[in-house]
């Protein structure tokens, strides 16, 4: 259910109605659109604790080293200290090899969550980029781009990262993100092709290209900035979306390798023994929708914010 | 209408085409063939070579690919390597299994959030909205993995309440009568397809609540008001009719998100559908398999699409017209 970014609108009015914060009027000397954005978006209590509570988990993040009570890979006592269920002096229990599961969690975060802000940042350029050459040169260019578009969606994401990822088995961290950015970002090639079909017919657009403008002068000054915002949008709504298919494909053993701990493939090492040792899948998995819930707050919070119209 | 339907089939046939040749080529462009992952050291180099001069891998890939058109346009979609048998048979016994937890799913998630959507517009605003609101948040935020393995944890093992994995009870199934089978069956459906359900069910009723608000807005729901027609059925006469329309734009969606659920799901539950096969195919490179399962999800995805349009033509009367 997560695939598909490109068609919340509507959800976000869903979020909006949620919060019954009494507005302030507009900021009428509010001058500039980002400016304004930024101002309603700060009114939007929901949206700021999930903001807080994502800057908290990147901090959780950088600072594993020194939060993490044990080191996430030692193994201090095979036999004792294997399988303990939560307990004070392991807050989330242990694992099978006695390695301490709050440590593993917390450095876990590291690799979740940049895993999915650097796959996000590759598919929102590739994206961009797409979608808006496709609609920029319109034509039979636009329709054979878009045909391919559809093709792609029509394979379940996680269908093709398996393929790929069980293809060419084992691939190293960077490897990995880039797949995961590069499955990703047919939906967001969608939302700016149908943005830039609009803005191209633009008076600004128009006069450039009287002026003379060459075309990448004309996508890169007049129309990009002028699409940018449902692709932040898209984008915030996607991590979450990465996330939890990391997750997904480290719990297949086909994603993030052991020993490095990742949210998915902690789950994994539990759910072998789940009758037993239900805690080792159950903490990474709060984990992750603590972590996707937040972004898809920010990610509702932001549309809003955008788009005043769709408030209810 | 009749030519929108034709048009749109006729670009559900390139789609399904164009994702034959991606997976044709994301296969072959892969390292390793069907033959190198049998690490069977007693194997030697020259039955090797002699096994792909028999499945015709030696040949240039444009040629490969050509064959495998053929194949496919006969109506058969080659042998697989893995399992032995026509892949035409293994579809036969994984795709019924899949289309039975994906029909469960399917129904029970549509009739969950539409419902849901309903109520929470109705009494917007209020604790039951919000309440309903905030479990849809948490249940569309959670992977469909860590989902099912909880359901197990939760109504397998601590509330032994239904089986743990399989479609059926291996010993007493042969026992039962036919009524029995089938109770059988169903008692080993529900946590899979309540895993599935529950996701999707998340979905539909955020959108399903925002398209009733839409509604609700319209001229036409004010001047039922005002005759004095009662709320209740305001929602269920005019406005859910309405309302539907976004919704069934879902179900082109939901099936590749319940296609690719499925793929945990089964795993999880040892549902043996295509998912399961899907997975067993691509880690043993079996290349007739794992396309012929891209082309089976394609054709779902397409099939999902259409039946969407149809059911657009008969919910809304304005479109059967053009």
């Amino acid at each position: 259910m997560h695939a598909v970014v490109w068609l919340v609108p509507p959800l976000a009015a869903v979020m909006a109605s949620r919060m019954v914060i009494p507005r302030r009027a507009p900021d009428v000397r509010a001058a500039s659109p980002w400016r304004a954005t930024l101002s309603r978006l700060s009114d939007d209590r929901v949206a700021m604790t999930a903001l807080a509570l994502i800057i908290a988990l990147y901090t959780v993040a950088v600072l594993a080293p020194w939060l993490a009570p044990y080191s996430p890979a030692a193994q201090p006592d095979i036999i004792a200290l294997k399988g303990q269920p939560p307990s004070l002096h392991h807050l989330f229990g242990t694992d099978q090899y006695s390695r301490d599961l709050l440590s593993r969690v917390v450095y876990g975060a590291r690799v979740s969550l940049t895993v999915a802000l650097l796959a996000i940042l590759v598919s929102a350029t590739v994206g961009t980029a797409y979608g808006a050459i496709a609609g920029y040169y319109g034509g039979r260019v636009d329709g054979f781009m878009m045909r391919l578009i559809d093709a792609a969606l029509a394979i379940p994401r996680i269908l093709l990262l398996i393929a790929v990822l069980a293809l060419w088995g084992g691939l190293p961290l960077p490897y990995l993100i880039l797949v995961l950015g590069l499955t990703g970002w047919f939906g967001v090639s969608r939302i700016v092709r149908a943005q830039v079909l609009s803005v191209k017919e633009r008076d600004m657009v128009v006069a450039a290209r009287a002026l003379g403008a060459s075309d990448p002068h004309i996508l890169w000054r007049h129309v990009l900035p002028n699409v940018l915002s449902p692709v932040i949008v898209a984008a915030t709504l996607g991590i979450g979306n990465v996330i939890v298919l990391e997750a997904g494909l480290s719990y297949l053993g086909i994603g993030v390798q052991q020993p490095l701990a990742s949210w998915g493939n902690i789950i994994r090492d539990g759910s072998s023994q789940i009758a037993t040792l239900w805690w080792i899948s159950l903490f990474p998995g709060l984990a992750i929708v603590l972590t996707v819930i937040a972004f898809n707050l920010i990610g509702d919070g932001l549309r809003d914010a955008l788009d005043p119209r769709t408030k209810r | 209408m009749r030519h929108y339907l034709a048009r749109r089939a006729l670009q559900a046939v390139v789609i399904v085409f164009l994702v034959a040749t991606l997976s044709f080529l994301l296969l072959h462009l892969a390292p390793g063939d069907p033959f190198t992952t049998l690490q069977n050291p007693n194997i030697t180099e020259t039955v090797r070579q002699r096994w792909r001069a028999a499945y015709g891998l030696d040949r240039p890939l444009p040629e490969q690919y050509l064959r495998y058109l053929g194949t496919v346009a006969r109506g058969q979609l080659g042998y697989s390597y893995s399992l032995h048998e026509p892949v035409l048979n293994a579809l036969a016994t994984a795709l019924p299994n899949t289309l039975v937890l994906m029909a469960a799913a399917l129904a029970a998630s549509f009739a969950l959030g539409i419902l849901l959507g309903l109520v929470q517009a109705r009494h917007r605003g209020s604790a039951l909205d919000h309440g309903i609101g905030t479990l849809s948040l948490f249940f569309y935020s959670m992977p469909d993995f860590w989902l099912a393995i909880m359901m197990l944890l939760a109504f397998a093992y601590w509330l032994p309440i239904f089986p743990v994995t399989g479609m059926f009870d291996p010993v007493m199934h042969a026992m039962y009568g036919f009524w029995g089978r089938m109770a059988d069956r169903a008692w080993h459906l529900v946590l899979p397809a309540t895993t599935l359900t529950l996701l999707s069910a998340a979905f539909i009723a955020r959108y399903q609540r925002a398209a009733v608000l839409d509604v609700l807005q319209d001229d036409f729901v004010r001047t039922a008001r005002a005759k004095g027609v009662g709320e209740r059925a305001i929602l269920v006469r005019h406005v859910l009719r309405n309302a539907l329309l976004p919704v069934i734009t879902l179900l082109g969606l939901a099936l590749p998100a319940l296609l690719g659920g499925a793929v945990f799901v089964e795993k999880i539950f040892a549902w043996p559908g295509m998912g399961y096969l899907t997975v067993r195919a691509i880690a043993t490179r079996d290349y007739p398999l794992v396309t012929a399962a891209m082309i089976v999800g394609a054709v779902l995805v397409a099939a999902g699409n259409l039946l969407a349009d149809v059911l657009y033509a008969v919910v809304d009367p304005r479109l059967r017209a053009t």
